[in-house]
């Protein structure tokens, strides 16, 4: 079974050949394991009992009501152990590292999300763990640095560059680089070296796989529209990729930041052009000579200058469409969803709502959408409560 | 046959002195003096790195200075520029992530490198399986477009590497980042020697390299011995450029001294 290297012309292995042996060893190990029995068992076991799979596909009666009448569904990934949708990915890939007879397992983080979930994933198969981060998203997200130690992961905190997650991911490169003989390096995003991006999809993907048999169950036919916010795009891709052979319209939202012409802004698709980094070719935010932008966006997660190949190649198809809603709009959708819903969605997640929310006049009644809540906010309630001026 | 190939065929040392510095670090002017100061210890062929945003090959010496550099506003034309001063007295060899060559457009990046009179283009993050008609565009352009091999390289990736090599092969000494290291992998020979019994592609080691000795053990075993963090160090430590120069054309000296027959 072979793993793609390629989504149309992008992807590919853009990295320094000593980590090529390792990115085989990983193909094949993958192609061998995914559909093994034993692996998926194991799998499926930990999804369900650890995780909590499946979430929910949750009826928003209230928020439906500010959608023209539009059905509107949360896919509730916020409701997954440690918050978020990163566990799906990392439970996968550590029992892939296991398998390999890895000793050691290294992980970037932006928000921290993926840094917990990795030390989560490392804590329960007793791996050692290390998690680089941007010195600037330390201090974002300093309840996550304290999570991850509890969990007794080492979080090393890295200052060049940015100091944000384009730091921590080239960090976690010279480390993988160096170690690895007895390491793998954990992914968080669609993102990275084949075969990085297709292992990632196949372990994200049971977020749509699960909301497609949801909604059919709910309302016996197909959604209209599904949304899921877009930084790396791991949880956009996980959704989406149930749907892509359905008359279904779907949706990425990228970060705009202050505005897409503030050039302060993660909109990688949007804005950005054709480039290679961290070993794949997709689009970026950088200069006329190649040199890797910064990113903007309130949230850490979306706080990215690329954006996974396979994103690349459904926006160039056209077979996704990609917008993107400013740090004001998306923190108005914070707020309203904790209102109307009771949920406090991550900020990320926030960005997906805010869409919806932006595009209300063009909803029907009937309409079925579906929103990919990819994270619970209580670790942006700090941040945003600033931002709205709740808190000094 | 190549300018770098008849230099290494020709030679009358063990290996060539092969050092490495950022393009435009400290500044443009300092550069300059930097390259000067290798010719005068002995250089045989000047290494001359691109800066990059993100440099995921190089460990923080390297990544101090390419971020110096950035922060000066040198882009790939300033070094490109640079370059072309020194390409006459040395073969100079680009070191370059290829971001910033996708992004100039690969046949007018290397337009323009042949124009500056390259020798040869190290791309860090481009092993042969992603090059495509690049290997080739070089060579029509009589550059040679460097390969690396590292220690994890297994003996059929060797063979497709060395299949496609032309100038010389880069041999990575350890399994890491650019940067001084105290001591070369203990296993570096055996690998120079499993890399040498499969090419005839002459061999340069370079990552790790911190002194003569070291060089006088990777002479035994390759063509050429590159050097770069341990003599950027040499620059960012010193309080002055002069003083800096001074230490870095001795140290080369004393390198040098230990390649000679």
């Amino acid at each position: 079974m072979t793993v793609p290297s390629r989504f149309g012309e992008y992807g590919g292995r853009y990295i320094p050949e000593t980590v090529i042996p390792a990115l085989d060893e990983l193909a094949e190990a993958y192609g061998r394991l995914k559909n093994d029995g034993d692996f998926r068992r194991e799998l499926d076991g930990l999804l369900h009992a650890y995780v909590g799979r499946p979430t929910p596909l949750y009826h928003a009666r209230r928020l439906s009501r500010e959608l023209g009448g539009a059905r509107v569904y949360l896919k509730r990934e916020d409701l997954c152990h440690t918050g978020a949708h990163e566990l799906n990915n990392t439970l996968g890939q550590i029992l892939l590292a296991v398998r390999m007879g890895k000793t050691r397992v290294i992980a970037e983080t932006g928000a921290g999300q993926h840094g917990v979930a990795t030390a989560t994933a490392a804590a329960l198969m007793g791996v050692p763990c290390v998690v680089y981060m941007g010195e600037e998203d330390v201090r974002r997200q300093e309840l996550n640095v304290v999570r991850m130690q509890l969990l007794g992961a080492e979080v090393v905190t890295v200052g060049s560059g940015s100091r944000t997650l384009k730091d921590a991911i080239n960090e976690a490169i010279r480390d993988w680089v160096t170690n690895v003989a007895n390491t793998h390096y954990i992914i968080g995003s669609v993102v990275g070296p084949a075969p990085y991006p297709a292992i990632v999809r196949d372990f994200q993907r049971v977020i749509g796989d699960e909301a497609r048999r949801q909604v059919m169950e709910a309302e016996e036919r197909l959604p209209h529209e599904v949304i899921a916010c877009v930084g790396g795009g791991s949880n956009s891709i996980g959704i989406f990729t149930a749907f892509l052979d359905d008359d279904v319209r779907l949706v990425g939202v990228e970060a705009a930041g202050e505005g897409l012409d503030s050039g302060r802004h993660g909109a990688s698709l949007g804005r950005g052009s054709r480039g290679v980094l961290h070993g794949s070719l997709s689009y970026l935010l950088q200069d006329d000579f190649g040199q890797v932008q910064e990113a903007h966006s309130i949230s850490a997660g979306l706080d990215y200058p690329g954006v996974g190949p396979e994103h690349a190649y459904l926006h160039d198809s056209g077979r996704v469409e990609y917008d993107a809603v400013t740090d004001d709009e998306a923190l108005e959708a914070f707020s309203l969803l904790s209102k109307l819903e009771g949920i406090i969605p991550a900020l990320e997640s926030a960005h997906a709502v805010a869409y919806a929310l932006k595009n209300r006049d063009r909803y029907r009644e009937g309409d079925i959408v579906i929103i990919n809540l990819s994270g619970r906010g209580d670790k942006d309630v700090h941040q945003a409560a600033r931002a709205m001026g709740l808190l000094k | 046959m190549s300018r770098l190939e008849k230099l290494f065929r020709d030679r009358r040392k063990k290996a060539l002195l092969m050092p490495y510095t950022t393009g435009g670090y400290p500044d443009i002017d300092g550069c300059q003096r930097i390259l000067e100061a290798f010719i005068g210890g002995g250089a045989d062929v000047v290494e001359l790195g691109v800066p990059f945003s993100d440099p995921l090959a190089d460990g923080p010496v390297v990544q101090a200075s390419t971020q110096q550099a950035l922060a000066q506003g040198v882009t790939s034309d300033d070094v490109l520029e640079l370059a072309s001063r020194f390409s006459g007295r040395v073969p100079v060899v680009l070191l370059v992530y290829y971001n910033c060559v996708f992004a100039y457009g690969v046949e007018r990046f290397l337009d323009a490198a042949a124009e500056a009179g390259i020798a040869g283009i190290v791309v860090p993050d481009l092993p042969v399986d992603e090059a495509g008609d690049y290997l080739e565009s070089c060579r029509a352009r009589g550059i040679d477009p460097i390969l690396l091999v590292a220690p994890t390289s297994l003996d059929e990736r060797i063979d497709l590497i060395a299949a496609n090599a032309s100038g010389f092969i880069y041999c990575v000494a350890v399994a890491g980042v650019t940067g001084a290291r105290a001591s070369l992998d203990d296993q570096l020979p055996q690998f120079l020697g499993r890399v040498r019994k499969r090419t005839d592609v002459p061999l340069a080691v370079g990552f790790g390299v911190s002194g003569p000795e070291q060089a006088a053990v990777i002479a035994e075993h390759a063509d050429g011995v590159i050097i770069g963090s341990k003599l950027i160090g040499l620059v960012s430590e010193a309080g002055d450029l002069d003083a800096a120069l001074g230490s870095v054309k001795t140290f080369l000296q004393d390198v040098n001294e230990v390649l000679m027959k």
